[in-house]
């Protein structure tokens, strides 16, 4: 586990954010869910890292566990580590974790509407984001507020500050929720389906603004979580992709969208419709319903509806591997010495 | 064989805006505002546009649901669906008159979870259609219901279930079932596939297209995917704020689009390639307005690169443009 997602050549000293064999299990009636199951990764300064996954595949518990989110009842963190640096989030109080979030590592949510409060104007809402961690009076906050609200694109944002989130649309409400998240100048950013309710050209724009704002502004890493593979190459260095609670492969976008190995990922690309293909063709498909967490397959996650199955694959849990340069798969036919007729 | 089946000219559908303690009328919003568009028998029209377009409000008039919904609601034009017994216009129609083409027209809706009664089996919801609309014994009723359970790719066991214990995909696949179950000849399908994962949407996508040529169906899909509308559709119609913008063969609004709104609309379509970059997007500025706040002339002038003084006057009309379809704006 230790040289994992970065070869030696390239590697950075030490990654921001190090997750460790993450396990978040959920109490449930009949049991105990496991909606993240041994993952781990590295975010390096800088970074904008992508988690793909379908739903159910662990990818929001994973981002909410690293912020320690998860409502505990029914839900737990029950192994690992996240390391900010050297600090193990997960052995901190709540006192000591509430300096982190916002501060550290700030978090936008995929529906703008029900993150925001309603009850309070927008104003109130990012100053009070600026006043939980910095020692500075109301009005130097609220002028710290204003510069944000206007980097983030509100129009006359001065005199927005007294409105209400349902005074503003979709966008404008998720640009005000990335002006609260990045008002403290985290190091990391993430984004759990941030354009997911917006519209196509909406989505755009907050694309643009986010990675405008790294690039210019703070230059905090960003974990995105999507489901929308378009998004993931577009924006993102690496990308991590999760079925069934477990990371499957993990790679460079160029790896993943030109290189995909893994059954699972390949499949998943070549079931979008081809912006350039012909459009008479049958889309490529794959077979069967994502599992249900409560009975997941064992041996490998993906088992059950994969081309290649073979009968280890059914028994025997594969492990993540690297198969060159950063790409890591998790599955027995590229494993070394295995036959190669697996691509 | 191009042979019209529906026809809609000149719709309007403006919206009454309630308020006050007394719940008065005190505005309209002209949410679909003059669109006309043709369906031919078996052919697939994409109707696309973002949140607040009047897309769904277009599917709706088609199949005359609005009245129901949407009380104060003005309808405006004509749908003609041309039946086995000549055209008819639909708008005007009342409940009792319109159940004697419900058959043919027949909906799939977004969310599968909203629109399966959860107190009925897969049997009774695919059944329901062939109780109302035809004379059909019991037995035979049985069996349509399970070789079109057969047929969208469900089990013969799965009759007696109820919807919550299947996943997404499975539930669309029994509105695909209760569609089909009563022979329509259009399907209005509003935005089937958005709700369901992307492992699961190309097998319901590949589904809709095979039943298309076995049945001779025509669609309506409304989306705002772009990729899957233009897969899956033969024509492609373009929606902003209540107008249609573009509109003709889905090869030529998607590799050329005409309306500026479509040329931006196609280019903020992430690609899920390698490489693909953020940095030859078209990028609009500007507050998106809302139908309440609708702009004069195009309503596409405030975001538009292209606008001059002109666009304020009124809306351009639909005009042939090089690639062969229709677009609602002189300066492309």
């Amino acid at each position: 586990m230790a040289s994992i997602h970065h070869s030696a050549d390239n590697a950075p000293p030490r990654p921001l954010l190090q997750v460790r064999d993450l396990e978040v299990a959920f109490r449930v009636e009949h049991g105990l869910a496991r909606a993240v199951d041994g993952v781990s990764f590295d975010l390096a300064a800088g970074e904008v890292l992508g988690i793909v996954g379908e739903s159910g595949s662990g990818k929001s518990v994973t981002a909410l566990s690293i912020l320690r989110l998860i409502p505990d009842p029914p839900g737990k963190i029950s192994k690992g580590q996240i390391l900010l640096d050297d600090l193990d989030l997960l052995s901190l109080t709540y006192d000591q974790m509430r300096q982190i979030r916002g501060n550290e590592i700030a978090m936008i949510f995929q529906e703008p509407m029900t993150a925001l409060n309603p009850v309070f104007s927008i104003g109130m809402q990012v100053r009070e984001a600026v006043l939980t961690h910095a020692k500075i009076s109301k009005a130097e906050a609220t002028d710290r507020a204003v510069g944000m609200l206007e980097k983030v694109g509100i129009p006359s944002a001065r005199r927005r500050l007294h409105d209400y989130p349902h005074q503003f649309s979709g966008g404008m409400r998720q640009r005000v929720m990335i002006a609260m998240a990045l008002v403290c100048h985290p190091r990391i950013l993430i984004a759990d389906e941030p354009t997911t309710a917006l519209d196509v050209t909406t989505q755009s724009q907050i694309l643009d603004l986010m990675l405008e704002l790294k690039h210019h502004e703070s230059d905090a890493s960003i974990i995105l979580i999507t489901h929308d593979l378009g998004v993931v190459a577009e924006t993102c260095d690496r990308a991590v992709v999760m079925y069934g609670g477990k990371i499957q492969e993990v790679g460079t976008v160029q790896q993943i969208f030109a290189d995909a190995k893994h059954p699972y990922t390949e499949g998943l690309l070549a079931s979008l419709p081809a912006m350039a293909g012909p459009r008479d063709e049958q889309l490529y498909t794959i077979p069967g319903n994502v599992p249900s967490i409560m009975d997941m397959p064992s041996g490998c996650r993906f088992c059950t509806r994969c081309e290649h199955v073979t009968d280890r694959c059914r028994q025997e849990e594969p492990a993540l591997h690297e198969i060159g340069d950063g790409q890591f798969v998790r599955c027995h036919l590229l494993e070394p010495g295995s036959k190669p007729d697996s691509g | 064989m191009a042979s019209p089946l529906l026809e809609v000219k000149n719709l309007v559908v403006r919206y009454a805006i309630w308020g006050g303690i007394l719940r008065h009328k005190v505005g309209e919003i002209r949410a679909v505002d003059d669109i006309s568009l043709t369906i031919d028998a078996g052919e697939t029209v994409g109707l696309v546009g973002e949140s607040g377009c009047g897309k769904t409000t277009v599917a709706k008039a088609i199949c005359n649901i609005l009245k129901a919904t949407a009380p104060g609601v003005i309808e405006q034009g004509e749908v003609i669906f041309h039946s086995a017994n000549g055209p008819v216009n639909l708008l005007p129609l009342g409940r009792a008159e319109m159940r004697a083409h419900r058959a043919d027209i027949q909906m799939i809706f977004q969310d599968p979870f909203a629109s399966l009664n959860p107190r009925m089996t897969v049997r009774e919801i695919v059944e329901r259609p062939l109780i109302v609309h035809t004379d059909k014994s019991r037995k035979a009723r049985r069996q349509i219901v399970d070789s079109l359970l057969e047929r969208v790719g469900l089990q013969p066991a799965d009759a007696t279930r109820y919807p919550h214990e299947f996943s997404g995909g499975q539930r669309q696949r029994v509105g695909i079932a209760r569609a089909l179950s009563v022979h329509p000849k259009l399907i209005i399908a509003d935005e089937p596939v958005s709700a369901l994962d992307v492992s699961v949407q190309s097998q319901v996508i590949n589904l809709l297209r095979e039943l298309q040529s076995e049945f001779g169906l025509a669609y309506l899909f409304v989306a705002h995917d772009l990729s899957v509308v233009h897969h899956i559709s033969d024509r492609i119609a373009v929606m902003y704020l209540g107008n249609l913008v573009e509109t003709g063969d889905s090869e030529a609004v998607y590799r050329h689009p005409s309306h500026p709104y479509s040329q931006a609309l196609i280019s903020a379509v992430p690609h899920p390639v390698a490489g693909s970059s953020r940095e030859d997007r078209i990028k609009l500025t500007g507050e998106i307005p809302t139908p309440v706040n609708k702009p004069s002339g195009c309503p596409f002038r405030t975001r538009c690169w292209l606008a001059r003084e002109e666009c304020e006057q009124s809306l351009p009309p639909l005009q042939q443009k090089e690639s062969g379809q229709l677009a609602a704006c002189p300066w492309v």
